[in-house]
């Protein structure tokens, strides 16, 4: 009970956070308009001639992949430069409580971008008849691949009071897990890393499962892969949290 | 009560806490002293559940902050240092923020918001952002959100720092009135303020407490407690020398004075008082004493004496 409201509260904080400041804005904007240039001008989405959302979702893993760690890098840095999170640690709230609360806002808002996205769809069903059923699950993997690439970006913000770093770590730390799979650096590992750590590696990166998403089926594989992936890395943003220093 | 035992803290090879213990109880405002790095802030923030202490432990009212800080938690309302506050919030908002995280919601909320800003002469700037304030306005905000619960424990870290003099006197006077419920804990620097605030001060230096005590009780341990200083109608060289045949008196040091009026400042040799003897010298000679005062003794000077002996300490160590 109180864990909801307080999770609730910092929530409620978060979200108005990210509208008092141009951060909603840039974002919302930029995301949309790269959607949209990728989707159309790129993805060839009228010559393909298919109706679908195929060309639409292949490109949400590198958008996010820019995107999420801007939306996360304040969340825990901010705290600490401001020492906001001294205050907030000391009003009887618990980490996992301010995770909670956070990752809500925060996902909540990379869902309000995504759902402003509805004109892709509209057009696909203007132009033929697109099948809801993958387009809704479609949208399910992309928000939960958002929500892992937060969980990443979340951890990194908690590990320095500069935004800046935080974003690159998390940029960086995404790219990896993006390529995790990606020959090259299969091949990088191959040279001094025995064959199960590379197999390990290989099967944690994002890409099979992104690849089942831009098809827009939704395995339950999947689905725990994400969720998964998304709970170990706030578990590490919590233990993080847990052994501030002060600072 | 807040009950500090044997408390550490150490940072990599640093120790900025060594082994401090305290205890307070209902109605005590506890100054806290010491130069700056002394230690202060570590130990505050270890007491209201922030940092986890190295060794040693907390407890307040009971509950051992170490185990159960969120419980301990409740009982405290805390200032930090710096005042951190959320730039981008209104102060309305900012405190109905911090009341919900103290468990208050709807309209209850809202009536200890309102209550709040009328309390700490903040309504007028309610639904200004918090970064448009003045340094004064920023410390009061931050004294509205220690106080919105209504807290047993109260510990705040340089309350009146950077404040201007009429600021700091508004912030005392409502430390003052909340004493007599309450467990105050304040750090400062500012001596007159311990004087004018505190029933009992602690001073920390190098992480180590070396001194607790009433401020009455630790301005004895100036070199200059009850030094009489003595006005009088009498000849110079006669006076200087019967007052300096004064048993307790240590030495005697001419202040100011011409031909007729003298003043005079007794300094004795182990603290002991010295208006009898003077009183009665002055009455075998029979001069005029037309004035006379004993010195209380100065916090600035044990302040500084027990922390600079500290720090010589230390080095030799």
């Amino acid at each position: 009970m109180e864990f909801c409201a307080h999770a609730r509260a910092i929530a409620k904080r978060e979200w108005s956070a990210y509208f008092h400041s141009p951060v909603a804005y840039v974002f919302i904007v930029i995301f949309l308009a790269l959607a949209g240039f990728f989707t159309f001008s790129v993805g060839g989405f009228y010559e393909a001639g298919q109706a679908d959302l195929r060309g639409f979702f292949f490109w949400h893993p590198w958008l996010y992949l820019i995107l999420v760690p801007a939306v996360a890098m304040r969340l825990w840095a901010e705290e600490r430069r401001q020492g906001t999170l001294e205050m907030l640690f000391t009003s009887a709230v618990t980490p996992a409580q301010a995770i909670a609360g956070k990752m809500a806002a925060a996902w909540g808002f990379l869902a309000l971008a995504l759902a402003l996205t509805f004109p892709v769809p509209l057009t696909a069903a203007w132009l033929g008849q697109p099948d809801w059923g993958v387009v809704l699950a479609g949208y399910l993997s992309s928000l939960l691949l958002a929500g892992a690439y937060l969980a990443l970006g979340m951890f990194t913000s908690a590990l320095t009071r500069n935004q800046v770093v935080s974003f690159v770590l998390a940029v960086v730390g995404g790219l990896f897990l993006l390529l995790a799979g990606f020959q090259p650096v299969t091949e990088l590992l191959a040279r001094w890393a025995p064959a199960w750590v590379v197999d390990g590696v290989a099967a944690f990166g994002f890409m099979p499962h992104v690849e089942a998403m831009q098809r827009g089926v939704l395995d339950l594989r999947d689905v725990l892969y994400f969720g998964s992936a998304t709970g170990f890395l706030l578990f590490l943003t919590q233990l993080v949290l847990a052994n501030r220093t002060g600072r | 009560m807040i009950k500090v035992e044997h408390l550490v803290k150490k940072f990599g090879l640093r120790t900025a806490v060594d082994d401090v213990s305290f205890e307070v109880g209902k109605g005590t405002v506890l100054g806290v002293l010491g130069p700056n790095g002394a230690g202060k802030t570590t130990t505050i923030r270890m007491i209201a559940g922030y940092l986890p202490p190295t060794a040693g432990t907390v407890s307040v009212n009971g509950i051992d902050v170490g185990t159960d800080p969120v419980a301990a938690q409740k009982q405290i309302g805390y200032m930090p240092e710096n005042t951190p506050l959320y730039d981008e919030m209104t102060v309305a908002g900012f405190l109905g923020f911090l009341a919900e995280l103290r468990g208050f919601a709807g309209q209850e909320r809202d009536r200890r918001v309102d209550a709040i800003l009328e309390k700490c002469m903040l309504a007028k700037v309610r639904h200004q952002t918090i970064d448009t304030l003045s340094k004064g306005y920023r410390r009061r905000t931050s004294l509205a959100q220690a106080l919105l619960h209504d807290p047993a424990v109260l510990l705040l870290d340089e309350p009146t720092e950077g404040l201007d003099p009429n600021q700091k006197q508004v912030v005392r006077e409502m430390i003052h009135a909340m004493a007599q419920d309450k467990i105050i804990l304040l750090s400062t620097h500012v001596l007159e303020e311990v004087e004018a605030l505190c029933s009992r001060a602690v001073i920390i230096s190098e992480g180590r407490l070396k001194a607790d005590s009433a401020p009455a009780d630790l301005k004895k341990r100036s070199a200059s407690y009850n030094a009489l200083t003595v006005e009088l109608l009498a000849p110079r060289a006669e006076a200087l020398q019967a007052f300096g045949r004064i048993p307790d008196v240590e030495r005697v040091e001419f202040v100011a004075g011409d031909d007729r009026k003298q003043v005079l400042r007794l300094v004795p040799r182990d603290k002991q008082s010295l208006s009898v003897g003077a009183v009665e010298t002055a009455a075998r000679h029979k001069w005029m004493v037309t004035e006379m005062r004993s010195d209380p003794g100065r916090l600035d000077e044990v302040f500084r004496q027990i922390t600079t002996t500290a720090d010589v300490g230390r080095q030799s160590a």
